[in-house]
């Protein structure tokens, strides 16, 4: 029982943190401190807790301590202990107020956690919320992806010359960033110091939520008492000096700390001995919910499972006395490199699997020096093939004769494997690939949108933090007695739930295959969206590094009941296919031994000046005076292909007929209006009004990534989409522009297209302006105006702005106002037609000139050149006709879909795919904003138009994300599957 | 234009023979209403199930993008359909729909996608409106059921603040539910006998007044906490991982505002439509007769619960609406709108200023309602201490538990401030010196 309300007199009083991923403790008496500890406790919360208890012992003794806990990770142990518990943000807030009174705000970051406490005018604290993945883990992940140590990362950030745009939503985002960077041989140095700012920009975007971070700043927790170049990062954003960004020396202890006085308070004492008990104790507390089966129930199951496994082999050949041809095949994949070389007769001569530690180029280099050296005179290369993200970089690095898109590398490979397979799964590093074949052609193409890619890499990582290599991890998973349930959502959730397993007492081993069940409940829910095995096909090959796994695997046919093939080469099938396919090639030109001997490769970075967009480029430059330019959304920067200019692109049209409006001076000022969310396609109709009214109409431009940082301060929620969040950064930009007002209206209902059963907008687009009055500060110094309007009436809209404005502008007329939405629709109506008659016009170009047609179906804001990151740009690239779905939706009837069909830009989707489906030469590949809520709705339905008549379909999810690459290979899988299929049609 | 869209319609045969099983989302209310329609020749069943296989089996039938709440009901449905408990071939499922721009108007699709991928296309589903969105031969909303089932709710909401203003402070743990329970039985059986008169209600009132006047109860300083939020997991235990049990065991007393706001919110919202847009002038006469209506009853609630008793009768919701003026318009109608906000000022005014704000991850409306109005409120109530969290298949519970721990916390120190008993500060400013 603990001392109640008396100490013994011993005075001493001791706090303990118990963070994600570290413990920390302060003991002392009074001023004194007798103690101070700080160390990772790799999930092991109790035995750490224990362990340092023995030391507080050491010095305490057998004194009375009063005591509390505090921490994420100390909440569970502290109530199964029976020890006074406080929230850590509190106990920051109670040591500030006695330390730094004049504070004005507190920034910590902790291993998982963010927070934020507002000193002036009241005090606000915040923390990160669910979906913000960590900070301080996220630093190590990104470490263990740039395979250095945090120290290392640290050095190398101050070396920093530049700073890549880096998403900053959570970990897995801002590794789908920072990957293509690394194989595209950005520096480290650089990469370093982005890593950084991405942390500190989630921090302002995420936690400030609209309040201005200044004055006396304080910067606590692990993370900031480290790494110095995080410090640096802050400071500059923030703009704070010297004197207002405040480091103190007990950062790393705030929240011991400040549970010690907690304790204090709360006067409940206790001995060293004593609290080692109650921790001990409460380690049997478990909890039996969220368990699973364990996934053998014997060891003659596992041997079974392990058996029958053991069939799928492949023929090697031995490279020291095999003579003749050989093929090379390269797999750059994201986190690893594969190389295969095969004989003639499709015998493995090499293989090479390894982590590819940031530094592609290097590993292949090394690789073909040892290829070269073991295959003297008697072997001689006749083809090459790579692909994977890597595979541009290394096709010029080595002169590699051909590069090919990842799925169909992969689907070469297992049509070698088993001809007759109907679905082929692969889980990589940082994908999730999966198809399906019919008729022997790739049917359709699903792969892992960028929120739940942590797939093998995740495991990996994971395995790290717990101390573990990746293989004896998943050697300890296979033999779980109870696998955790951790729920089949992104990574940043699933350390939590493997924080509150830890808390209710799993064990590695349960950990281990709970992971590996998760994986593969995100494959079949997320990606595949399979409800059934039937759905999958009677032939199912698996492949990918990470089933290797043999936890994994068996969790796959487990979770769909049945059981599949994994060739012993899962993890080399891309690098195997690329092999199989450079056998077309007659003669070689990849890189001789003789020049690989002068082989060198250096980087550098520099802008794009090809159009606005301003690409961040990396210059790789190679021995032989090569070049190879990456980073450009388009091909411009690469001094070739200027293709894209002659095919029609209706985005282009849209975006330079509504930023080609012209605006005159007018008597009643200048009124802005800001190019974002439902403004795109309502532009003419409001600019029209406004010019007709007399005003000076200033519309905000095209976003960039400068737009949205310039807004973020003030938005108040980091899970709404990205369309929604730039709109901040358009009204600063206005108030920039020194605007009078500025006009956004609420409008519950959109254009009423006739076609559906409601023309609602959704929730965001009509009432963003509610939340902009609320959270942007700016917004006082001018005339904010948002009325609630009937768009489709003009005597309706006549009425209410007139109602409305002249509030504002007291000289208004009724007929001004009649005369002026007359003028307004009529622009609105002619801006429509010119869409779809432009639309008419690309597609009878494309038929006359035998070309593909894509239909880009998103919203009107995805032609926003940041929002779309050029997406339609890279379909013309590829030899797509791109047409908007808004320009060719009246070309199909209105459609009948299974769920309610209750708002106006979606109506046009399913029209669209419509029209698609009854035409052979037209494809569909829908945008969908990340956090789109009604996207969840209307995706499903389109696919399911599309598929109905055997159409392929592609989605491509974006966000804050800049890279381009994982669409590439969605839009390039589509064309590989397109022209398989009708190669396959030409022989038939 | 457009063909109909297919669907199975409730047939007057069905009545006769066939359950309806009904979502579990405020258990009181909803066994008062099914009451009220058991009366009406309906057999009804109120699932109370829970656990981690509904949400599993949401997950595997519904786009997991789909926000909670429908992967919840999807979820408890289907399970129950799989169960064996019940013959599926005789089983209808009954989902409220409230219409508006928000995608909860389409769980009811996505409840019939669901059940065809499940294997279960010939199970017939109502939706429960007060638009016609739909026929139902079979299942008719009649004004006199509307009336009672109006009753209900207002029963619903009075048991949810007793029960809430009794149970942390009860002398007898576990009394206020148990009474709750045998009230609700009791009414129950007045519903079935009793024609529709507001008399009645108001003596039904009195007895339910009168009861939980009887509790003993030990009333201590306790930190009182408001729930508003998405309406499924501000009400349902199995969206909000129990929010309130966890709320009363970490020693404070809950305060949930009562369905009856939601509803006229509904009516509101019809009668902003016509006001803002010229949208429903027929319809508008009789919205404004409804409101005025149920404002009446309301009001004399009110005077009833404050002259009868020392519990807190709701406030009406005409001063809710003078609350919210200046923050957000009326025209914000989709999902809770305007009334999400206009709950945690109503808290605030009357003296709960610690608010719980749920939502499901990613809910479209809250972005704007909920976390977008958090500012506004806060810069002009300083003294509100509001917390957000979001509830979804993947968040666990440690996280939110932390969140609201933190909210909790400084709640008590307010309280305590307040009470005078803050424990004497000691001078902690000393301890850094050496530091």
């Amino acid at each position: 029982m603990f001392n109640s309300g008396f100490n013994n007199g011993s005075g001493l009083s001791l706090g303990i943190d118990i963070g994600s991923t570290t413990a920390k403790v302060v003991l002392r008496r009074g001023d004194d401190i007798l103690l101070e500890r700080y160390e990772r406790h790799f999930s092991q919360v109790r035995e750490k807790t224990a362990e340092i208890l023995q030391l507080v012992k050491s010095v305490a003794g057998t004194a009375y301590m009063d005591t509390a806990i505090s921490g994420s990770a100390g909440l569970g142990l502290a109530e199964a202990a029976g020890i006074p518990f406080v929230q850590e943000v509190f106990a920051t807030g109670e040591v500030i107020k006695s330390k730094e009174p004049d504070a004005s705000c507190v920034i910590e970051l902790g291993g998982e956690d963010a927070k934020i406490i507002f000193f002036d005018g009241g005090i606000d604290e915040r923390m990160n919320g669910s979906c913000a993945g960590g900070t301080g883990a996220f630093i190590d992940q990104m470490a263990t992806l740039l395979n250095i140590t945090v120290d290392e990362l640290d050095r190398l950030s101050m070396d920093a010359g530049r700073l890549y745009p880096i998403a900053s939503r959570c970990g897995v985002f801002a590794k789908t960033d920072i990957q293509p960077l690394l194989n595209q041989g950005a520096r480290k140095e650089d990469v370093a110091a982005s890593i950084y700012q991405a942390v500190v920009n989630q921090t302002i975007a995420g936690l400030a939520q609209g309040r201005k971070i200044e004055g006396k700043v304080l910067f606590l927790g692990g993370p900031l008492y480290y790494c110095k170049g995080l410090r640096r990062r802050f400071k500059e954003t923030l703009k704070l000096d010297e004197e207002n960004a405040i480091f103190p020396e007990y950062g790393r202890f705030a929240v011991a700390m400040g549970a010690s006085i907690y304790a204090e308070k709360e006067n409940r004492a206790y001995t060293a001995d004593d609290l080692i008990a109650r921790v001990v104790k409460a380690k049997n507390v478990t909890s039996s919910a969220g368990r699973l089966e364990p996934l053998f129930s014997s060891d003659e199951d596992y041997e079974r499972f392990r058996k029958r496994h053991a069939k799928a082999g492949v023929p090697s050949g031995d490279i020291s006395s095999y003579k003749g041809g050989a093929y090379l095949g390269i797999d750059c994949g994201s986190t690893t490199t594969k190389l295969v070389l095969l004989s003639e007769n499709n015998d493995i001569l090499y293989s090479f699997y390894a982590s590819n530690q940031g530094n592609p180029v290097e590993i292949v280099r090394e690789q073909l020096e040892k290829i070269y050296s073991l295959c003297q005179n008697r072997i001689k290369i006749k083809g090459s093939a790579v692909t994977g993200y890597g595979e541009e970089l290394i096709k010029h690095a080595f002169s590699v004769d051909y590069g090919l898109v990842e799925t169909i590398a992969h689907y070469t490979a297992a049509k070698y494997f088993q001809p007759n397979v109907d679905f082929i799964l692969d889980i990589g590093g940082q994908d999730i690939k999966c198809f399906k074949i019919k008729n022997g052609a790739i049917d359709s193409i699903m792969l892992n949108e960028a929120c739940s890619s942590g797939c093998g890499s995740f495991l990996e990582t994971f395995a790290k933090a717990m101390g573990y290599q990746i293989s004896e991890f998943a050697e300890k998973g296979l033999h779980a007695k109870a696998p955790v349930n951790l729920g089949s959502r992104c990574t940043v959730f699933m350390n939590s739930s493997v924080k509150q397993s830890q808390k209710d007492g799993a064990t590695v081993e349960d950990i281990s295959a709970g992971l590996s069940i998760s994986v593969v409940k995100n494959a079949i829910y997320k990606v595949i969206r399979a409800s059934s095995a039937e759905e999958l096909g009677e032939n199912i090959v698996v492949q990918g590094g990470t089933f290797y796994n043999d936890a994994v695997l068996r969790a796959f046919e487990r979770e769909i009941g049945h059981d599949v093939i994994r060739p012993a080469i899962a993890g080399l099938m891309g690098a195997y296919g690329a092999a199989l396919y450079s056998k077309r090639a007659a003669k070689s030109s990849v890189i001789t031994a003789e020049a690989l001997k002068g082989f060198t490769h250096t980087a550098k970075s520099a802008v794009c000046n090809g159009c606005t967009n301003h690409c961040r480029l990396t210059v790789n430059m190679f021995g032989d005076g090569k070049r190879f330019i990456s980073g450009n959304q388009c091909e411009k920067g690469l001094g070739q292909g200027t293709r894209e200019d002659e095919l029609p692109n209706l985005y282009e049209f849209k975006r330079n007929y509504l930023t080609g409006l012209k605006s005159q001076k007018g008597g009643r000022g200048k009124l802005g209006l800001p190019l974002a969310l439902g403004m795109y396609e309502l532009l003419p109709l409001w600019h029209g009004i406004f010019t007709s009214l007399g005003f000076e109409v200033v519309v905000s431009p095209m976003s960039t990534r400068h737009t949205y940082e310039k807004g973020q301060f003030s938005i108040p929620s980091d899970t709404a989409c990205y369309p929604a969040k730039i709109m901040h950064g358009h009204i600063a930009e206005l108030i920039g522009e020194g605007v009078d007002a500025i006009f956004y209206p609420c409008l519950t209902f959109n254009m009423d297209e006739k076609d559906s059963d409601n023309h609602y907008n959704c929730p965001v687009v009509a009432y963003y302006s509610e939340l902009l009055k609320g959270n942007v500060e700016e917004l006082k110094s001018v005339k904010f105006l948002y009325p609630y309007l009937n768009i489709n009436s003009k005597a309706q809209l006549t009425k209410e702005l007139y109602g409305y404005l002249s509030d504002y502008y007291p000289d208004i007329k009724r007929q001004e106002v009649k005369k002026a939405v007359d003028f307004g629709m009529s622009q609105y109506n002619a801006y429509m037609s010119a869409v779809q008659s432009k639309g008419e016009e690309a597609l009878n170009y494309a038929r006359r000139n035998g070309r593909r047609i894509m239909i880009l179906a998103g919203r009107p804001y995805h032609i926003d050149a940041e929002i779309g990151h050029g997406i339609d740009k890279l379909a013309n690239s590829l030899g797509f006709v791109v047409v908007s779905e808004d320009s060719i939706f009246k070309l199909s009837k209105p459609q009948t879909v299974k769920v309610l069909n209750q708002w106006t830009y979606h109506a046009r989707l399913y029209r669209a795919a419509k029209y698609a489906s009854e035409h052979n030469d037209t494809q569909l590949v829908q945008l969908v904003s990340f956090g789109c809520g009604v996207d969840a709705i209307t995706t499903d339905e389109v696919r399911s138009i599309l598929e109905h008549s055997g159409k392929y379909y592609t989605q491509i999810k974006i966000d804050e994300i800049t890279n381009l690459g994982a669409v590439k290979i969605r839009l390039r899988s589509l064309l590989g599957a397109l022209e398989e299929g009708e190669a396959g049609e030409g022989t038939a | 234009m457009k063909e109909q869209r297919k669907y199975i319609p409730f047939t007057k045969e069905m009545k006769k023979e066939y359950k309806i099983l009904v979502p579990n989302m405020l258990p009181r209310h909803f066994k008062l209403i099914i009451e009220v329609l058991k009366s009406y020749g309906y057999d009804l069943e109120l699932l109370e199930t829970e656990g981690q296989e509904i949400i599993e089996t949401g997950l595997k039938y519904v786009h997991n993008d789909t926000c909670y709440p429908a992967i919840l009901v999807i979820g408890q449905f289907i399970t129950a359909l799989k169960s064996g408990k019940y013959d599926p071939k005789k089983t209808a499922l009954i989902l409220f729909q409230t219409g508006g721009g928000c995608r909860a108007s389409n769980y009811i699709f996505l409840l019939r996608k669901a059940l065809e991928r499940a294997g279960y296309s010939y199970v017939p589903v109502i939706s429960f409106n007060l638009g016609g969105l739909e026929k139902h031969p079979g299942f008719k909303l009649t004004v006199p059921i509307l009336h009672r089932i109006f009753y209900a709710i207002m029963y619903g909401d009075m048991l949810l603040t007793l029960v809430n203003e009794c149970k942390p402070y009860e002398l007898n743990q576990g009394q206020s539910e148990r009474l709750a329970d045998e009230l609700t039985v009791m009414l129950a059986e007045k519903m079935q006998s009793e024609g529709i008169s507001f008399k009645k209600v108001k003596e039904n009132c009195r007895i339910l007044l009168d009861e939980f006047s009887k509790i003993p109860l030990k009333k201590t300083p306790k930190v009182k906490v408001g729930v508003v939020g998405e309406i499924y997991v501000k009400y349902s235990p199995l969206g909000n991982n129990n929010l309130e049990k966890f709320l009363v065991d970490e020693g404070a007393e809950v305060v949930v505002p009562g369905l009856l706001d939601f509803f006229m919110y509904c009516v509101v919202s019809q009668i902003s439509d016509y006001k803002l847009y010229g949208i429903g002038r027929i319809k508008y006469p009789v919205m404004k007769f409804v409101f005025n209506f149920l404002l009446k009853q309301q009001k004399e609630i009110i005077a009833l619960m404050r002259d009868n008793s020392n519990f807190t009768p709701p406030t009406p919701i005409t001063h809710t609406m003078e609350l919210i003026r200046g923050y957000i318009g009326f025209g914000t109608k989709m999902g809770e709108g305007w009334l999400l906000p206009a709950e945690m000022l109503e808290l605030n005014d009357s003296g709960v200023h610690n608010i719980v704000c749920t939502q499901p991850f990613g809910c479209l409306p809250n972005h704007i309602c909920g976390k977008g109005m958090m500012k506004p409120l806060k810069d002009k109530n300083p003294d509100m201490n509001i917390v957000a969290i979001d509830y979804d298949a993947g968040a666990t519970k440690v996280n939110q538990e932390n969140r609201i721990k933190l909210m909790l916390a400084n709640a008590r120190e307010k309280l305590d401030e307040e009470q005078g008993t803050a424990p004497q500060k000691q001078a902690p400013e000393k301890i850094f010196e050496k530091i």
